[in-house]
């Protein structure tokens, strides 16, 4: 920060000290929200937040989305963000109501999805005491936020307010908490608004150093077997990162690859577009990374479904890495430049350096390095028997993506489990912010509650979970939350009765014998969406999908589509646990045997 | 080219950090679930408020790993939102250490004496004394003191306090 910021911070919080309104601390959350541009949060009231839940009463310009349980707030707060790029806001109670908001935090913590979420706790003076719903909040989301804070004073509690908001979405974005017991929510204190505060120690860095961008782009110039691998980081980064990743491939036609946090940022109609990577991606993307002589990640963070065995990954590369956090710089791979810059800053940079210094690519060795390209793409390595008897999973994915061509936006989410790598494999994204799945974390039950934030954030783009039956069982009850709001979102089950990547490690690693993993007694979907008011539908032959998808779309009503699929289907191509990129398994035929080491992970 | 594995082959060294972190509450456990969580080791630790008017506390951790986990230590310590500053004095900046210990010694005749003697020659000083035993205090690098203990053991050692170890930046400058 230069002197002249400092000034003018200092100037701005002597005007607010000044402008410092009295209130209490409840109304002080309110404010806060507002001042912050917040206009949805998602919450269910209880006792330790029965202040706030006073104060938002009949309150105007924020929408309070009640969920049917606090998880469920946490991953709707999750699509309303990764969905629009703004904070999601989740106001939940002491105790249990923290409690279950913890996997919402842990899965935003690992795909770095800005949250803010206010707790209520009990009374200063019972802390500690195991009063009614007390847990220790601070305590138990240390580890899966990105910053708590617990506010014993309702002094502190606007500034902390702030801060929240400032470190959630600055640098990597990630979740917080801010505890508020119920006796500072009834004090009153002085109001600042967020203008005059500004964290004393965070400083993200977010800008690329230049002397890295001129070696870049000086490795681009001469590079013959190229790849650029990009992750969330582009999608964090806002809609700017995606336009330059276009115009980076423009200029350059490098193959790009993206890992499933982050499809989307480059349209998967380009030529250029490789499709993803990794344990389920493609073969064209995956022998790419495995031979290519120059690797550019940017915003991704060699997760282990991408890289398969690590020191088999990309032998022959040179690696750049450009990531917005220092740490995961050399945390998996070893990599020759290390860049620690916001994307759409280094992309800026890395497009002007490149238009500066008049760079040209190895234009004959990457018309080889295509021509290579193409044989691997020759594979299809998506394809898949068609059966006119029972429908294939993958045949449902391709229906649902044809027959949504005419809608103007259309937003997915998913579960987890092999529908998941499915729809990432076979449904095509020509836009950031369109996608929106639990990566990191892998939490079944993700997909309902995030088309419910979706659908909040974009009342008229059309907003599909394609779910497994297992998944959606999770959290189930938010279809009711989308009754209740108006929410048509679209759970699109492909019902397998299995829990289908259990049952597949089962089948490849543990000779078959499926342990639990088959759901002997699976719900009527059909009457469970009709008593929840919302719309029950059913096939089971290839013939009648398109008509009743045709009909789902049509419904202006939450639509719940029981889509009997084949139960042995697996999901293919795969990287066997502890093989290389280039060690594929295209069918089940192919068979591979997987190592002892492999079997250990997961 | 560059070699893309971590080798796991790679030496354990034994490290000591600083950390400089906004003295608020919760800080600690922050740190330390941090060692905790990603299965880092601390073989000592030692905190304190260095600055009460600014609120600032220093850390410093006596830790052990390969170089690529000592250096994922340092970036995962630096992503903590109240820390200011990091230092690596093994690796990075010439620093002093020093750790204070009370040594608790029992017994009488030749081998009270010789205790005595032994703890003139570490410049140890008796804090406690009574006929039948001392209480030692010695200041210095953590290899003395585990000589010092070594040295006592046999002559009717009964417990040992360490506080962990204090480092600071050789020369004018500040870590």
């Amino acid at each position: 920060m230069d002197k002249d910021d400092t000034l003018t911070l200092a100037a701005g919080r002597a005007a607010a000290q000044a402008a410092a309104e009295t209130m209490t601390g409840a109304q002080m959350v309110v404010r806060a929200l507002k001042d912050q541009g917040v206009t949805h949060i998602f919450g269910y009231p209880g006792g330790a937040v029965l202040p706030i839940y006073d104060a938002l009463f009949k309150v105007e310009g924020i929408t309070h989305v009640l969920v049917r349980h606090e998880q469920g707030a946490a991953h709707a707060a999750e699509g309303y963000a990764r969905s629009t790029g703004k904070p999601g806001v989740v106001l939940v109670t002491s105790g249990p109501g923290a409690t279950n908001a913890v996997t919402g935090l842990t899965d935003a913590l690992m795909d770095s999805v800005p949250l803010v979420v206010l707790t209520g706790q009990v009374p200063t003076h019972l802390i500690g005491t195991d009063a009614f719903q007390e847990c220790d909040t601070v305590g138990i989301t240390r580890p899966c936020t990105k910053h708590n804070w617990l506010v014993k004073n309702v002094s502190e509690l606007a500034r902390v307010l702030h801060e929240a908001f400032e470190i959630a979405t600055t640098g990597r974005p990630g979740p917080v908490v801010v505890d508020i017991p119920k006796d500072v929510q009834f004090q009153s204190g002085p109001y600042h608004g967020p203008q005059a505060i500004h964290h004393r120690t965070w400083r993200p860095r977010t800008d690329p150093d230049t002397a890295s961008i001129v070696k870049l782009v000086e490795m681009m110039a001469g590079a013959k077997r190229p790849v650029i691998y990009t992750g969330g980081g582009i999608i964090n980064s806002g809609p700017e990162a995606s336009k330059l990743l276009r115009e980076l491939v423009d200029v350059t036609g490098f193959p790009i690859t993206s890992t499933l946090m982050g499809l989307g940022a480059f349209p998967a109609s380009r030529p250029e577009w490789l499709g993803m990577l990794g344990m389920h991606g493609t073969w064209e993307a995956n022998h790419v990374m495995h031979d290519c002589d120059l690797m550019i990640n940017i915003g991704a963070r060699f997760d282990d479904r991408c890289t398969g065995k690590v020191s088999a990954f990309s032998p022959g590369s040179k690696k750049i890495h450009i990531d917005i956090d220092a740490s995961q710089i050399n945390k998996i791979v070893r990599v020759d430049l290390g860049i620690i810059s916001d994307a759409t800053k280094a992309l800026r940079e890395i497009l002007r350096f490149w238009r500066l210094q008049k760079h040209q690519v190895q234009s004959e060795a990457l018309k080889a390095w295509w021509h290579q390209i193409d044989q691997w793409r020759a594979k299809k390595s998506l394809s898949y028997r068609y059966s006119d008897q029972i429908i294939k999973p993958q045949y449902a994915i391709d229906r649902l993506y044809a027959l949504t061509r005419d809608f103007k936006d259309v937003f997915i989410t998913t579960e987890v489990g092999q529908h998941q790598m499915w729809a990432a494999q076979r449904f095509k994204f020509e836009q950031p912010n369109r996608w929106m799945t639990s990566g990191g974390l892998g939490t079944m039950g993700y997909g309902l509650p995030a088309a419910v934030g979706v659908q909040m954030a974009h009342p008229g783009a059309l907003v599909i979970d394609i779910a497994g039956e297992a998944s959606v069982q999770m959290t189930m009850q938010e279809m009711s939350t989308a009754m209740q709001y108006d929410l048509p979102i679209k759970i699109f089950i492909l019902n397998n009765e299995y829990m289908g990547m259990v049952r597949q490690w089962q089948e490849i690693l543990h000779g078959g014998r499926y342990s639990h993993s088959y759901s002997e007694a699976l719900p009527d979907f059909v009457k469970m969406a009709e008593a929840f008011g919302c719309v029950g539908l059913f096939a089971d032959k290839p013939s009648e999908l398109d008509g009743k998808i045709k009909e789902m779309l049509a419904v202006k009503k939450p639509v719940l589509f029981d889509v009997r699929v084949d139960p042995a289907e697996n999901c293919y191509p795969m990287i066997p646990s502890g093989a290389a990129h280039n060690e594929m398994l295209l069918s089940p035929d192919e068979g591979g045997d997987i190592s002892d080491a492999g079997k250990m992970l997961v | 080219m560059h070699d893309t594995k971590i080798k796991l082959a790679d030496e354990i060294e034994r490290h000591t950090l600083t950390v400089l972190v906004d003295n608020e509450a919760g800080v600690l456990a922050r740190v330390v679930g941090l060692f905790s969580g990603r299965g880092y080791n601390i073989e000592s630790l030692t905190v304190a408020e260095v600055d009460p008017t600014t609120r600032t506390s220093r850390i410093t951790i006596v830790t052990s790993g390969t170089p690529a986990v000592i250096e994922q230590i340092e970036t995962q310590l630096r992503r903590l939102v109240p820390t200011h500053k990091v230092t690596n004095w093994t690796s990075q900046k010439a620093g002093l250490e020093r750790e204070m210990a009370l040594i608790k010694v029992a017994g009488s005749g030749d081998q009270r004496l010789e205790a005595l003697r032994m703890a003139d020659a570490f410049r140890a000083r008796p804090v406690d004394t009574t006929p039948s035993s001392f209480v030692f205090e010695i200041t210095g690098a953590p290899a003395k003191i585990d000589s010092f203990v070594e040295l006592m053991r046999p002559l009717g050692l009964v417990e040992v306090s360490r506080t962990g170890v204090a480092a600071i930046s050789r020369g004018p400058e500040a870590m």
